[in-house]
C-alpha cells in the first residue's frame, strides 16, 4: 500500500541523504589522504645543498647526498668530453629532447659548465644506483665501451653525459638536478633561483 | 527457533540446560558451529590437495600470535629499526624463535597459498557457482602480497630499502601522475623514515584488518556453495532424504581429522626450516638484507623474495617500464577472470582432455622458470628465456576460451569417485 506514503518524497529524501552523507564522506578523507604527502619537516630537509667543488680532480667524481638520492659530481677531462660526443650514435636520447634536465643543461654535454657534470645518480629504471665504469673497453662491457655508468640491477649504460644507451631497460637519461654556480667552484644543487 | 526445535536439532543423549542454555539464546553459538563446523557437509573423497586452506588459516594465526610478539620489541624508525631486529634476535627471550616463526611462516603462507590456488586451477575451483570464492581468495592473495611487501621493508636492511625503493618506483611509470603518486606514498623524497612508519601501520594494522575481513567472506561464500571435490560434481545435486547430500560428509569430525595430520605434517617442516634453515640459502631471509639500509649504495644485485620472483621476471622481460608494469599487473588481474575464460563444461581434471591438462602443465613449469628467472640478473640469455616463459603464462589465460572449447572431455560420473 502506497496511498499514505509519499513514494516520491522518501526517495527523494534518500537520495538526499546518501548525496549529503557521500559528499561529508569524501570531504572527510581528505585530511588523511593529505596527511601521507611530505610533511613540513620532510619538506624542510630536502632543501638544497651547497658544494664545494674546487679540490676535485679532472676525471673524479664527487657524490653528495640530496633528497636522500646520490648526486653525482663529475669533473670530466677533455678526453671524457670527446668520449661524450663519440657515443652519440649509441644513446636513445642524444639531444636530451626528453625532459630530463633544466633548460639550461639541454645542451651538448648537458651542463652548465662542460667540465662538470651533475646529474642524480638513480637508475631511471627502478631507481638502482649505478656504479662508475671509467675504464675503457673492459671485458663485460665489450670493446665499444668508452667510459660512463652501469647499473648493477638490470644492466642499464648510461655514458659520461648520464645518456642512456639504446637496448637497455632504463628509458630515460640520468636526470640533472636544479641546480646553479653561487661562485666558480661552488654548486647549490636542488635550487636554480632565488636566495640561497 | 523455538525451544523444541532446539532441542530436537541437538544429538541425542546431549542435555543443554544451564549455562548453554542461557548463552545460546543470547549469542547462536551452537547454530554457527553446525552450520559451519559439524553440519557443513562436504565431499567425502577429498584428498590431500584439499588440506591447504586449512594450512593456509593456522599459517594467518601464526603470522599473527608472532607478529604481535614481534612489536613488542620492534621499533619502526629508521635511526633504530635494524638495531632493533638484532635486539629481537641476540637479546630477546627466545626472541631468534619468534622472528623466525614470522620470516618462515611468511614464505610458507605462500607456499600453502600457492598451492590452494593450484588445487583450485586443478579442479575447476572457480567454476561457476564457486566464482566468488574465487575472487574473494584472489583478494586475499593481493592484500598478502601487499602485506609481505610493506612487512619487507621492516627490518630496514639493504634488500628491504632497495626492494621498496624498485616496487614502489613501479608507480611511477603511470604517466602524468606517477611522480606525485610516488611521493605520496612515500611520504617523502626518497624511501625514509617517513615510509618505513607508515608501512609500519599498514604491516601492522591495516592489512592485517582486511585479511581477517577477506579471510571470513571467503569462508562465508564457501560455505554457502559448498566445497567443490576431485571429480568436480556438485555433490548436493544428489542428496538422501533427510536433505544431506549423500557423498558428504561432516566437516567436523571427518575433515578436520585428515587436517590435523596434514597440520602436523607441516608443522614439522616448518620448525624443520625455523631450527635448521631459517634464511633457506637466501631465498626466505636473503642476504643482503642482513646489512643496515643505505640509500646511497644499491647492493650489486636486486631481487624480491622467492614468491616475487615469476612476477618480477615479467616485468624485467619487458624493455620498456611501463608496459612491464602494464604486464606484471596483468599477470595478476588475469586471474580473477578464470571462471569466464574457462569455457569447460566440466570442473576437474580428470574430466578434461589432453589440451587443458597440457595447457596446465606449461602454465607451471612458467611459473617455476620465470620465478628462477627472477632471482637471476636479467641478461643475455635469462632476458630471451623470460619472454618466452612470459608469453607461454599469459598464452595460458588468453587462449583459455579456445582450448577449454575445443578439448574433449570425458562422462562426468554421478557421484563422488576413489581412485586408491
Amino acid at each position: 500500500m502506497s496511498d499514505d506514503v509519499d513514494l516520491s518524497r522518501r526517495h527523494f529524501l534518500g537520495v538526499a541523504t546518501a548525496v549529503t552523507g557521500g559528499v561529508g564522506a569524501v570531504m572527510a578523507a581528505v585530511p588523511f589522504l593529505a596527511s601521507w604527502k611530505p610533511s613540513a619537516r620532510a619538506q624542510a630537509l630536502g632543501a638544497p645543498v651547497q658544494v664545494d667543488v674546487g679540490k676535485l680532480e679532472p676525471g673524479a667524481l664527487l657524490k653528495v647526498e640530496w633528497r636522500g638520492k646520490p648526486v653525482w659530481i663529475l669533473r670530466r677531462t677533455d678526453q671524457m668530453l670527446e668520449n661524450v660526443k663519440a657515443t652519440d650514435a649509441e644513446v636513445r636520447d642524444p639531444e636530451s629532447n626528453q625532459p630530463q634536465q633544466p633548460e639550461y643543461a639541454r645542451n651538448e654535454f648537458r651542463a652548465i659548465k662542460p667540465e662538470y657534470l651533475i646529474v642524480i645518480g638513480s637508475c631511471t629504471h627502478l631507481g638502482c644506483s649505478p656504479i662508475e665504469r671509467f675504464d675503457l673497453a673492459p671485458a663485460d662491457l665489450g670493446a665499444d665501451w668508452r667510459g660512463g655508468f652501469y647499473c648493477p640491477c638490470h644492466g642499464s649504460k648510461f655514458d659520461l653525459a648520464g645518456r642512456v644507451y639504446k637496448g637497455v631497460p632504463a628509458p630515460l637519461n640520468l636526470p640533472v638536478p636544479p641546480h646553479r654556480y653561487l661562485s666558480d667552484s661552488v654548486i647549490l644543487i636542488g635550487s636554480d633561483s632565488g636566495v640561497a | 527457533m523455538s525451544t523444541s526445535q532446539n532441542e530436537a536439532a541437538r544429538p541425542a543423549g546431549q542435555k543443554q540446560g544451564g549455562f548453554n542454555r542461557w548463552f545460546n539464546k543470547r549469542f547462536p553459538m551452537d547454530k554457527m558451529l553446525r552450520e559451519h563446523i559439524t553440519e557443513y557437509y562436504a565431499s567425502k573423497n577429498l584428498n590431500w590437495w584439499f588440506v591447504f586452506g586449512s594450512l593456509a588459516l593456522v599459517v594467518l594465526i601464526i603470522q599473527i600470535v608472532s607478529g604481535i610478539f614481534l612489536t613488542m620489541s620492534y621499533k619502526p624508525s629508521a635511526e633504530e629499526a635494524f638495531a632493533s631486529v638484532e635486539y629481537i634476535m641476540r637479546d630477546v627471550n627466545w626472541g631468534w624463535l619468534i622472528r623466525y616463526m614470522h620470516s618462515t611462516g611468511a614464505s610458507m603462507f605462500f607456499v600453502v597459498v600457492y598451492i590452494h590456488m593450484f588445487r583450485g586451477l586443478m579442479y575447476g575451483s572457480y567454476k561457476s557457482p564457486r566464482e566468488l570464492i574465487w575472487i574473494f581468495g584472489m583478494f586475499i592473495y593481493l592484500a598478502l602480497a601487499a602485506e609481505a611487501f610493506f612487512g619487507y621493508l621492516l627490518p630496514w636492511g639493504q634488500m628491504s630499502y632497495w626492494g621498496a625503493q624498485v616496487i614502489v618506483s613501479l608507480f611511477g611509470a603511470i604517466p602524468v601522475v606517477g611522480e606525485s603518486l610516488v611521493e605520496w606514498i612515500r611520504g617523502d623524497y626518497f624511501i625514509s623514515d617517513i615510509t618505513l612508519n607508515r608501512f609500519f601501520a599498514l604491516h601492522v594494522i591495516a592489512l592485517p584488518l582486511v585479511l581477517v575481513g577477506l579471510v571470513a567472506v571467503h569462508i562465508i561464500a564457501l560455505h554457502e556453495v559448498g566445497s567443490n571435490n576431485p571429480d568436480g560434481i556438485e555433490i548436493k545435486e544428489k542428496k538422501g532424504p533427510d536433505g544431506i547430500p549423500l557423498d558428504g560428509v561432516p566437516f567436523h569430525p571427518y575433515h578436520t581429522a585428515k587436517d590435523l595430520v596434514a597440520f602436523v605434517a607441516f608443522a614439522i617442516v616448518f620448525v624443520a626450516i625455523v631450527f635448521f634453515a631459517p634464511e633457506m640459502g637466501g631465498y626466505f631471509l636473503e642476504h643482503a638484507n642482513f646489512e643496515a639500509a643505505d640509500p646511497l649504495k644499491t647492493p650489486e644485485h636486486i631481487a624480491p623474495v622467492w614468491y616475487f620472483t615469476p612476477f618480477y621476471a615479467i616485468l624485467r622481460a619487458v624493455p620498456d617500464k611501463l608496459g612491464g608494469v602494464i604486464l606484471m599487473g596483468a599477470a595478476m588481474i588475469l586471474l580473477f577472470f578464470l571462471p569466464w575464460l574457462d569455457r569447460s563444461p566440466v570442473k576437474s581434471v580428470r574430466y578434461r582432455g589432453w589440451m587443458f591438462k597440457l595447457a596446465l602443465t606449461v602454465f607451471v613449469v612458467s611459473f617455476f622458470v620465470l620465478g628462477f628467472l627472477g632471482t637471476r640478473p636479467a641478461t643475455g640469455v635469462y632476458t630471451t628465456l623470460a619472454r618466452v616463459f612470459t608469453v607461454l603464462y599469459f598464452a595460458f589465460f588468453l587462449l583459455m576460451p579456445i582450448y577449454t572449447k575445443l578439448d574433449k572431455t570425458k562422462p562426468v560420473p554421478e557421484r563422488v569417485t576413489y581412485h586408491d
